[in-house]
């Protein structure tokens, strides 16, 4: 009998080392002969370099050396971007020249013996600088506003029908809508130990991509691919700023050659507000018009988003527009307008997470106009197949989702009017979004070996960001292999392994476990086949199959071990591998997941201040490998969105664009005390189409519809309509 | 951090002593000290050492009040059984700031020292008048969301950040200050300054000077006491506003009233004004609403906090209204 494995709720099989601290993260790794690598910042917005002086610096205690674009290996550019693996996160590359475009660039690294002298020394260090005034918010730059280029993740705006068109319309919502500056915020920050042994480079790495980061590190200082080994085994979160490759990752490397030992580079956590990336700030303009039945006539979009002078970041706000509701008249525009802030970079659910907030907002005006529920005008514009593609949905349940949370939530006893829900003083509102994130997958390579002491191993240059994929791996390789999920070693975050794609878009689990379950299919033909050709094997010359993590004989009455199998055959292990990549059903299916968030807030009407009571939300993902980390992560990334709704906010000073809110303290995050009853569920239904697994990815998904279902809620607790985030006490003032 | 020397302290006088030497410091919990030193914002020669000093007790004095060890550490005071029966706005303005771990280093004394959270105090990148007298204030034409407005002036208009200081100005505290010629009781009331011309001037402790209690008077007759904090999250965060209200009911009228506001003000704000408007009052909404526009008067709101003047206007009869609530 077949041991279900997949589907069933597995502990990590990392829990035990992550809390007994045997969990080993990109800083803990002890080097001998290891140095630390502080960096100089820019402080100022914009300008450019005239002369560092490090005088004072070299005569500090365990002062190394100062790295700059003097002393530094010219580095070359990769071809930076996402299809070919080599994606940096700001395409400026390290030292390119002296020109400063924001607050926090790095002018250049001190190496100390000891992180505190270094710290000392580079404090010692003195920049000169030349001056120019910077553009530090979209406000004062409209005139330099330019429309994207576009990147590899497909184009940035869409057109369907005339959105102008005004036949039948019975209803408009017009609204303008604001999304703050974010930082991703991991609770681990970015770290990258750098060592040389001749010309070959290993990077102890904080990233969401062992491939890329060797890609780009190798590609920087013109060495084979094969010569740079990243090793990435734990991550403490990334939700983005881990994805591309950062100038600190670089730097590392070149302090490391310049002082002929290993160089750790840590960042702090205000250099977390300007090393890595960002959610960038979102203007969207939103034009709706409906028929007298709620239907759809036309939805314009029309974004602007802010990004660095030295990279073009689009955050796609747009992205799940075209496909979102069945609607004959579709425009999205997008605009950008470069800031001397940091460059952006994807953030949890990037594009999806601002957009779903304007729209949905917008579709709940709408409802409300209209006195129409809006679980009801989103049923009346349900989208059966993709209507940009025109292609059918691989799978999709989310009449499933909206059902479900409708019933959960007890949505049918909220009051549509304002202000009428009460509990004691204060103000009760329910509000719903959708949610909805691509379902991803790209190419993905593992490899699995059978022991002859018994145990399998299961490996991939796949990341473990926090998600659970050490445990998902082992429980595909071991239901696959029909072995206890004990005896399976996983192994990932190397880029010695097979190689995997990148752990974001959340395409690791789609990605990564069908090339588990191929490889570990191979391994077990092979142990079959070994068995039938190995003399010594009760099996030699016969019929056999592999079943229940053993070799027998097809009417059962004979069965070796595979570890017999091995030994018979005098064999430490057998290896298979395999390579799963999505084929021609990316052209006859769209593949989306797609969720409903329901919410219950208690607002304080003379205060301000909105209090999440209760979130019911219904995912639709396809399969679910373990629900227990899947809950995990949906818990996750609802509560960052109730953060993105309520709290989150990157403010920086508009005389030289410095974040003034860089530490934990400043930039608010949800606390335990935040959060009340969060329920999310899976329907669990498998995706026929994604792969052999049926399981799109879960990461993302989660946050998306969050704020949307929270602003819903407020209106309808209070009235007002907050169409800028966060939902702090001042907007709810008035 | 710069480089520093570290020694404990044996005893007060050694303490007393050690202090006197402006590039020392006395360390006690740490909990706003060490954040400084890292920012270097405060970058002492000497560190020395008291949290071993025998200052930790919590008793009842003769006449009936409490004392409480400057060394105390703040969840010891907010779990006092003295505390919690006799003091409790105390317990619970303490129980709002900060977190446990927080709670268990940072002491009462320190409490008292804390110094702001704005921003450019906090980075010496910054010019700031407190940090460094006559630079001039990057607050006020910067990100102020989180700033004063009462008690503020031209040089500095950051706001103090404690929740306990709050209630024990409500309290009447006394401290009791140390220094080589013997020791001093200073009302609570005086105990901060407002910045006026001179924002690094904070406290009326002098180098010399050590705080080795504060004192509460003993409370007579029944009070309801309530420390409302409002703020951006549920827990771990600075107030935006806080009020400490205490009342003294004679079935629907006001014998007496004690209010104090947080996060509004540059220093720990006693609203004596608003105390005597309401004092001997009949409870009403109207009231609430004078003793609102009361408490805002001569507030000097700016871009970004300009709210505030809103929301201390309802927390004061938030306040107010939970105090007397049921009082017919």
């Amino acid at each position: 009998m077949s041991t279900a494995v997949i589907g069933t709720s597995s502990d990590r099989v990392d829990g035990h080392r992550k809390v007994t601290g045997g969990a080993h993260y990109a800083a803990d790794y002890a080097l001998e002969n290891l140095a630390y690598g502080v960096p100089v910042l820019s402080t100022t917005g914009k300008g450019r370099i005239v002369s560092i002086d490090a005088s004072a610096a070299r005569q500090a205690p365990g002062f190394i050396a100062i790295i700059t674009r003097e002393n530094s290996p010219k580095l070359k550019a990769p071809a930076n971007d996402f299809g070919s693996w080599t994606k940096l996160g700001e395409a400026r590359i390290l030292f390119a020249d002296d020109e400063i475009h924001y607050v926090g660039q790095y002018l250049a690294l001190v190496v100390g013996e000891t992180l505190e002298q270094a710290i000392a020394a580079a404090a010692l260090v003195s920049v000169k600088t030349v001056d120019q005034a910077p553009a530090t918010s979209m406000d004062g730059a409209m005139d330099a506003a330019y429309k994207p280029k576009g990147d590899d993740f497909g184009p940035v705006e869409y057109k369907r029908g005339d959105v102008s068109q005004q036949t039948g319309v019975a209803f408009t919502v017009e609204g303008s809508y604001v999304t703050p500056i974010e930082h991703h915020n991991p609770m681990e920050p970015s770290a990258t130990i750098a060592r040389w042994d001749d010309e070959k480079l290993t990077l102890y790495d904080a990233t969401q991509w062992v491939m890329g980061a060797r890609n780009c590190m190798a590609d920087m200082f013109g060495i084979p691919r094969e010569d740079v080994h990243i090793i990435s085994e734990f991550v403490g979160g990334g939700f983005g700023c881990k994805g591309f490759v950062w100038p600190h990752q670089a730097l590392a490397a070149v302090a490391a050659k310049i002082v002929s030992r290993p160089v750790k580079i840590a960042l702090s956590r205000p250099m977390m507000f300007t090393g890595c990336g960002h959610r960038p700030e979102t203007r969207q303009k939103i034009t709706l018009a409906a028929d007298a039945q709620g239907k759809l006539l036309s939805l314009k979009q029309e974004v602007l988003s802010e990004t660095s002078p030295v990279d073009e970041y689009t955050e796609k706000c747009g992205v799940a527009t075209p496909h979102l509701y069945a609607c004959p008249n579709v425009q999205v525009t997008q605009r950008l307008v470069p800031v001397n802030i940091a460059t952006p970079t994807p953030m949890r659910a990037p594009g999806e997470s601002p957009g779903l907030f304007a729209i949905e907002s917008a579709l709940d005006e709408l409802a409300f106009n209209m006195k129409l529920d809006p679980v009801e005008l989103r049923l009346r514009n349900y989208a059966a197949q993709d209507p940009a593609r025109k292609l059918p949905y691989s799978s999709k349940y989310l009449r499933e989702c909206y059902a479900q949370g409708v019933e959960r939530m007890g949505w049918a006893d909220r009051s549509a009017k304002p202000g009428t829900t009460r509990d004691g003083r204060y103000w009760v509102g329910y509000g719903m979004a959708t949610a909805t994130y691509p379902g991803y997958r790209m190419e993905g390579a593992a490899l699995v070996r059978l022991h002859a002491n018994g145990r399998a191993s299961v490996a991939s240059a796949t990341q473990d960001i926090g998600g659970g994929t050490y445990t998902t791996m082992a429980q595909v390789a071991a239901e696959t292999l029909g072995l206890p999920l004990g005896m399976i070693d996983p192994a990932l975050g190397d880029s010695r392994l097979p190689p995997a794609p990148v752990s974001g878009g959340s395409m690791t689990t789609a990605s990564v476990t069908p090339a588990v379950k191929l490889a570990s299919e191979d391994a077990i033909k092979k142990i079959v086949q070994l068995a039938q050709e190995t003399k010594g094997s009760v099996l030699f010359n016969q019929k056999a199959r592999a079943a229940n993590g053993r070799v027998s004989s097809f009417d059962g009455a004979i069965s070796m071990t595979f570890a017999d199998v091995l030994k018979a055959a005098g064999l430490e292990m057998i290896q298979g591998d395999a390579r799963a990549k999505p084929g021609k059903e990316q052209g006859q299916y769209s593949f989306h997941s797609f969720g409903a968030q329901f919410v219950k807030v208690r607002v304080d009407p003379d205060l301000g201040r909105v209090h999440v009571m209760r979130i019911v939300s219904v995912f639709d993902v396809g399969r679910v490998i373990n629900p227990k980390t899947a809950r995990s992560q949906a818990l996750g990334g609802i509560i960052q969105g109730i953060g993105m709704a309520l709290m989150e906010q990157t403010h920086y000073d508009h005389r030289n664009g410095a974040p003034v809110t860089a530490s934990l303290a400043d930039y608010l995050v949800p606390v335990n005390a935040d959060i009340q009853s969060i329920e999310p569920t899976f329907l669990n239904i498998p995706d026929p189409y994604i792969s052999s697994m049926g399981a799109r990815g879960i990461g993302e998904i989660a946050i998306t519809g969050v704020a949307p279902a929270i602003a819903n809620a407020v209106f309808n607790a209070t009235g007002k309509r907050v169409r800028e985030l966060p939902i702090t006490i001042e907007r709810l003032l008035d | 951090m710069q480089p520093f020397e570290f020694t404990t302290a044996p005893d007060i006088q050694t303490a007393i002593l050690g202090s006197s030497n402006t590039d020392a410091r006395l360390i006690a919990g740490g909990t706003t000290l060490l954040d400084l030193m890292k920012l270097e914002v405060e970058t002492p020669k000497r560190l020395l050492d008291i949290h071993r000093l025998p200052l930790t007790g919590i008793s009842v004095t003769e006449s009936g009040g409490l004392r409480i060890g400057a060394l105390a550490t703040n969840s010891a005071v907010a779990y006092d059984a003295q505390v919690k029966s006799k003091y409790p706005i105390l317990a619970e303005a303490i129980l709002a700031g900060a977190s446990a771990q927080l709670r268990n280093m940072a002491t009462v004394g320190g409490n008292l020292m804390q110094r702001t959270r704005c921003t450019y105090f906090r980075d010496p990148l910054w010019a700031c008048n407190k940090r460094q007298p006559g630079t001039g204030c990057s607050a006020q034409d910067g990100h102020h969301r989180n700033h004063a407005i009462l008690g503020t002036s031209d040089a500095c208009f950051a706001a103090h950040p404690s929740d306990m200081a709050v209630a024990l100005i409500a309290l009447d505290a006394t401290v009791e200050i140390e220094g080589a010629v013997g020791k001093r009781a200073v009302p609570i009331a005086g105990f901060h300054l407002g910045p006026g011309n001179t924002p690094e001037v904070e406290t009326v402790v002098k180098p010399g000077e050590l705080i080795t209690a504060v004192e509460l008077p003993v409370l007579t007759g029944t009070w309801r006491s309530h420390y409302l904090k409002v703020r951006d999250r549920a827990s771990y965060e600075f107030a935006l506003v806080s009020v400490a209200a205490m009342v003294q009911l004679e079935g629907s009228t006001i014998r007496a009233c004690r209010l104090a506001f947080g996060g509004v003000a540059t220093k720990p704000w006693r609203a004596t004004s608003v105390e005597q408007l309401v004092t001997g009052q009949t409870v009403s909404s109207e009231l609430f609403q004078k003793a609102a526009d009361a408490a805002i008067e001569g507030a000097v709101p700016r871009r970004d906090n300009r709210f505030k003047v809103a929301l201390l206007r309802r927390s004061v009869i938030r306040a107010l209204e939970t105090v007397t609530e049921g009082a017919k």
